[in-house]
């Protein structure tokens, strides 16, 4: 045990420790923990009062053995405690205690806060910061919500101290961050400006780290800032190494106010003002200068600062894009460092040189280094450098290089590390779709892709290369011949075979007139792979072969021989075996016409945005912390819209001309791409439902993060029942009234949450939505249909212009204050050939919506039933079925309302019952449903119960269209 | 803006952690896991920087401890590299020569002295002078050494 030489060492804390670390065993180690745990129990529970020592003693036990990682279930009260005493050393130990074991317990928050509060009033300036960094530690929004108003007074009141105010901004930066609404603009925020002049360079570090974020959020109320942020830049850049004294780092005058400086600045527009504008590109000039001079020391802390401030100044200078002199010479210097010993400055010049590369400035000068990344890609022995290398060859990709490009990530490839292959995968086909001048080039490179990085490849690429020759005739015959070739290859890659099939089932007659590829020796080849394939490539294969006997009516008896063979008619594999007795009996039964019908070429895909890029850009996704968004599979939940998706319902809606739907499998073995795409053209049927509702569970937790709701902004205050930004609803004096399918569009919504609201020759408006307790946000996407542009697109919150083809998005925020019967309306205007189209639909927002399932036994579901009894609490119907009694279909419907789905609660096993709460902004109203269907006559009886009768009117109304 | 902030050992011990965004425990567990896993098997002079979902993660080994952070996607690396140095300064001046052990049995100083230094992710005083100064006065409000062994030892 070393000796504690300074401040007050708890010595039990010390030999507790000391024993901890002599443990041989985990075993002994929880041992030795519980035996200490129970120790402080029964200490916090004796009947001796504890003295300030001992109660900051185990607290800090405690604490210690939270941190080892096991879970501390008590102690909380007496670090409460801790926090009022008046010694510094336990008041701190309360504070760590409570900044690390947060406990959302109100009770104690309301304690807690009233430590804080009489620790800011101490005027103490120690135990200020104490609980100024406690809020800033917690964060939540209690803690908000009782000191949003008093921090900043403290801030910029005349006497505070500099320790205090440093404290002060950043925790008042904290809160803005969390609640933004509860930090109200106002007198103070002018003279926050000006903390940029304050002496103590301590304060104006602090301080800036809370400008930049308000003006982030505000630029214009602080457009100030920009001339003092230069102003003090300036300052700092020109004073020689010793004038900051303390606040130089390694002979390198404020690197971290400098930088912060140049943040800020990079939240604005190049400043306006000339001479302003004359002193910032000299202090970026100096930067630049400074790089060029000797380094004043030898240790890597000195150039790290220095080039801290250089890369900061690069990054404002791409930010600005508007100095084509200055643009050049970060580029130059850039390009210095590419090649420099140090592997971190090799690394950032990469990372920097990819946005370079989109200013048009500078995208030729990036272009030059081509080589030296390339050779970077081959040589670095860092796998993270190596992966920034090519994200720059990605970024600096264009028409005049793709090929050289794409070449060389292809080799590269071969030997890349496991970790970055899909993404490189996804790279390399993204790059080969967009710069591909022949598709001949296209198809060789995917195919390529596949052979070399098969398992990398996502079903995205190969659906898109699908997608791409179906939609192109001059590739077709190429296709086939290319992968009628990959496929000889002895051992080719699943992928290959999937690509290979549905391709020789569209265009093998392109190459059978050949006699090395006539059909038989094509559908021989196919047939080679099919025992070592996975169901799915089995069951396309299968397919493959049905529209071979469209297609080459010789080869029918062969195949028909196969179908007819017990591993495919017996085949134990359901799906497999479903398609091999379809198959089989269309192909005798149905005439030629019928099969050439049924069989035909796939229609051409819509163009829309490339399903890789989709993919891409998930990768990288919105997945900032809070992490558990980033959980994989949550994901999955938020469907995408994206080619890849519509295929998956495309196909499986051509299928089910050919065979009867069934409700979990699709035909072509796509199952799992329209289950994650939800928002495919619907076309009415039952399968597309299936898959969208194939997401209510996962979304439900996907939608369970802090940061969804973190993020939600504010929501606009209306008169309606329901706060709803939609556009167009100001003026709503001159929208169209709404359309009159509009109902029958809400009502496809009542039991999912994604999908395609509307559709016409025009316009196509997917809706995703998550709702979480009474708030909600919803994803609107507007895809263009017609292949010319969607100009001045009036919402304000969507891009002005929608490309051919494309779409864009548009999000909304939901808050639900009260229960409500009305959808909010939608307004879309916009000029197409010269007519304005109005179109009004109904949001499909409905109170179900904000239903949070409740489980409970047969007991209490009953019991609560009967205490509903007054007649307005009730509401029924008895309605005919109108879309057939499936129990799974059933079950996804009442699972998708929203609320829980109660099993063994009802004596009759045939009903249904559910239970949830409604949650609304102004009362929660508990809803009890019962669900009876009667087989017989196709009837069935709904019930519901709720506290309010507008609920359960309202929920009776919505649920009678959905069986 | 610094997300987090991580100190382990070689064997992959966690001697200190710091959020500055609230987690549930399960995420920071999942977070600690990655990060050690990252960092730990890479190879002596790699680069000090690593992509990370969509976070920048910049650590160092200082002796047997390897110092990690990680920060929102516009955070200046190189600069965070420094804070990592700049806390491990501080360290070093309060313990006088500071070692894995001094962390493990002065956990809570540790902490005590990042408060000093960061806030909300944020860098509050970039003095060497000021953080030390002010850690010297607090340790001024505590006791001696003689009182310190004359504490029971239990």
């Amino acid at each position: 045990m070393p000796a504690v030489s300074k401040g007050d060492g708890m010595r039990g804390l010390a030999v507790f420790i000391s024993d901890i670390r002599n443990c041989k065993s985990k075993e002994a180690e929880i041992k030795r923990i519980n035996k200490e745990l129970a120790n402080i129990r029964s200490k916090f529970k004796g009947d001796k009062a504890l003295d300030g020592y001992s109660k900051k003693k185990y607290v800090c036990k405690l604490l210690f053995i939270f941190l080892l990682g096991h879970d501390i279930d008590f102690g909380h009260m007496e670090a409460v405690n801790l926090l009022s005493s008046n010694k510094y050393t336990e008041k701190q130990i309360g504070y760590l205690f409570i900044s690390v074991l947060v406990n959302s317990n109100s009770e104690l928050i309301r304690l807690i806060n009233n430590a804080i509060k009489n620790d800011l009033a101490s005027r103490n300036p120690t135990f200020m910061c104490l609980a100024l960094h406690c809020i800033a530690n917690v964060g939540s929004r209690e803690m908000a919500e009782a000191f949003a108003g008093e921090i900043p007074r403290i801030l910029v009141a005349g006497d505070t101290m500099d320790s205090v105010k440093q404290s002060a901004a950043l925790c008042l930066l904290r809160l803005y961050k969390t609640s933004p609404d509860l930090v109200v603009m106002g007198e103070w925020t002018s003279r926050v400006v000006h903390l940029l002049n304050d002496q103590h360079m301590g304060v104006v570090t602090a301080a800036i780290s809370l400008i930049t974020c308000l003006s982030q959020k505000n630029p214009d109320e602080f457009k100030t800032c920009v001339s003092l942020a230069v102003s003090r830049l300036s300052r700092i850049v020109s004073s020689a190494s010793t004038d900051l004294q303390d606040y130089t780092y390694y002979f390198v005058p404020a690197p971290w106010l400098s930088c912060k400086l140049l943040r800020l600045l990079q939240c604005y527009p190049p400043p306006e003002d000339g001479a302003v504008k004359g002193r910032l590109v000299e202090c970026l000039e100096t930067i630049l200068n400074k790089a060029q001079e000797p380094p004043k020391s030898k240790k890597v802390q000195h150039s790290n600062a220095k080039n801290a401030i250089l890369f900061e100044a690069i990054s404002l200078i791409i930010h600005y894009d508007s100095e084509p002199n200055l643009l050049v010479r970060a580029c130059n210097q850039l390009g210095q460092f590419l090649q420099h010993r140090e592997t971190n400055l090799r690394y950032l010049a990469l990372e920097s040189m990819c946005t370079l590369a989109s200013s048009e400035f500078s995208h030729e000068a990036v272009k030059t280094h081509i080589e030296t990344v390339i050779n970077a890609l081959k040589t670095e022995r860092d796998v993270s450098v190596r992966q920034r290398a090519a994200d720059l060859l990605y970024a600096m990709c264009d028409r005049s290089n793709a090929k050289q490009i794409v070449a060389e990530m292809l080799s590269y490839l071969e030997t890349a590390d496991y970790s970055i292959r899909e993404e490189m995968v996804l790279k390399v086909a993204i790059l080969a779709e967009k710069y591909a001048v022949d598709y001949s080039w296209y198809v060789d490179t995917i195919l390529n892709l596949i052979r070399i990085a098969g398992d990398y490849v996502s079903e995205e690429v190969w659906y898109r290369v699908i997608q791409i020759v179906i939609n192109r005739d001059d590739v077709q015959g190429y296709a086939a011949k290319t992968v009628f070739e990959a496929l000889q290859a002895p051992a080719c890659h699943e992928n290959m075979v999937k690509v290979g099939g549905y391709i020789l089932g569209e265009f093998g007659n392109l190459i059978a007139g050949d006699p090395r590829s006539s059909p038989l020796v094509q559908f021989n080849l196919l047939h080679s792979k099919f025992h070592l394939c996975s169901v799915p490539t089995r069951a396309l294969l299968l397919s493959a072969y049905i529209k071979f006997i469209n297609l080459f009516p010789e080869t029918k008896p062969t195949i028909q021989e196969v179908l007819r063979s017990d591993s495919q008619i017996r085949n134990s594999d359901v799906e497999l075996q479903q398609r091999a007795v379809e198959y089989l009996k269309l192909s005798s039964i149905a005439s030629t016409d019928v099969l050439a019908t049924v069989l035909e070429e796939m229609p051409p895909f819509p163009e829309r945005e490339s399903s890789i890029l989709a993919k891409l850009k998930k990768k990288k996704g919105p997945g900032a912390l809070p992490v558990s968004e980033l959980e994989e599979g949550k994901r999955e939940g938020g469907g995408e819209l994206n080619g890849g998706a519509d295929r998956g319902n495309d196909m499986s809606a051509a299928a089910s001309n050919a065979s009867t739907p069934s409700p979990s499998t699709d035909l072509l073995g796509l199952r799992s791409a329209a289950a994650i795409g939800s928002a495919g053209p619907s076309t009415g049927s039952l399968l597309v439902d299936v898959f969208s509702e194939a997401g209510p569970t996962a979304l439900s937790s996907g939608v369970n993060d802090e940061g969804f709701l973190r993020d939600l902004e504010p929501p606009t205050e209306s008169s309606d029942s329901l706060l709803i930004e939609a556009p167009g609803e100001s003026d709503s004096e001159d929208s169209a009234p709404p359309l009159p399918e509009s109902d029958e569009l809400l009502n496809k919504f009542v039991c999912k949450n994604n999908g395609v609201l509307f559709e016409n020759q025009l316009l196509q408006i997917g809706i995703k939505s998550e709702y979480r307790q009474n708030l909600g946000r919803m994803y609107l996407f507007y895809g263009n249909k017609t292949s010319v542009q969607f100009l001045n697109v009036q919402t304000k919150p969507v891009e002005p212009l929608v490309e051919g083809g494309a779409q864009v998005q548009q999000v909304i925020n939901i808050e639900c204050l009260t229960d409500f019967s009305e959808a909010p309306l939608l307004n879309i205007k916009f000029r197409y050939g010269g007519a304005l189209q109005n179109i009004t639909l109904k949001l499909p927002v409905t109170i179900n919506k904000f239903f949070q399932p409740t489980e409970m036994a047969s007991q209490d579901f009953f019991q609560r039933w009967k205490q509903l009894n007054l007649p307005q609490q009730e509401a029924q119907k008895i309605f005919k079925a109108s879309h057939g009694m499936d129990i799974e279909l059933l079950k996804t419907k009442l699972l998708g309302l929203g609320c829980a789905l109660l099993e063994n609660v009802d004596p009759n096993p045939e009903n249904f019952v559910c239970a949830g709460v409604i949650q609304t902004k102004a009362q929660q109203v508990g809803c009890l449903l019962r669900l009876e269907p009667n087989a017989q006559a196709q009837m069935y009886r709904l019930t519901l119960r709720s506290s309010k009768d507008t609920v359960s009117k309202r929920l009776c109304e919505l649920l009678a269209e959905q069986f | 803006m610094m997300r987090f902030l991580l100190l382990f050992s070689r064997q992959g011990k966690l001697r200190l952690q710091k959020w500055f965004t609230p987690l549930a425990e399960r995420d920071k567990k999942k977070i600690i896991r990655d990060m050690t896993m990252m960092v730990l098997p890479r190879a002596p002079r790699s680069c000090n920087f690593l992509h990370w979902r969509d976070l920048k993660i910049v650590y160092k080994r200082y002796a047997s401890l390897y110092f990690c952070c990680g920060l929102d996607d516009k955070d200046n690396e190189l600069l965070a590299l420094e804070v990592l140095h700049r806390y491990v300064e501080l360290l070093d001046k309060y313990f006088g020569n500071v070692c894995e052990l001094d962390i493990i049995f002065n956990f809570e100083k540790a902490y005590f002295i990042l408060d000093e230094f960061l806030m909300g992710g944020e860098v509050q005083e970039t003095s060497k002078l000021l953080v030390a100064k002010s850690m010297e006065e607090s340790d001024m409000l505590q006791e001696t050494m003689e009182e310190y062994m004359n504490k029971p030892a239990f």
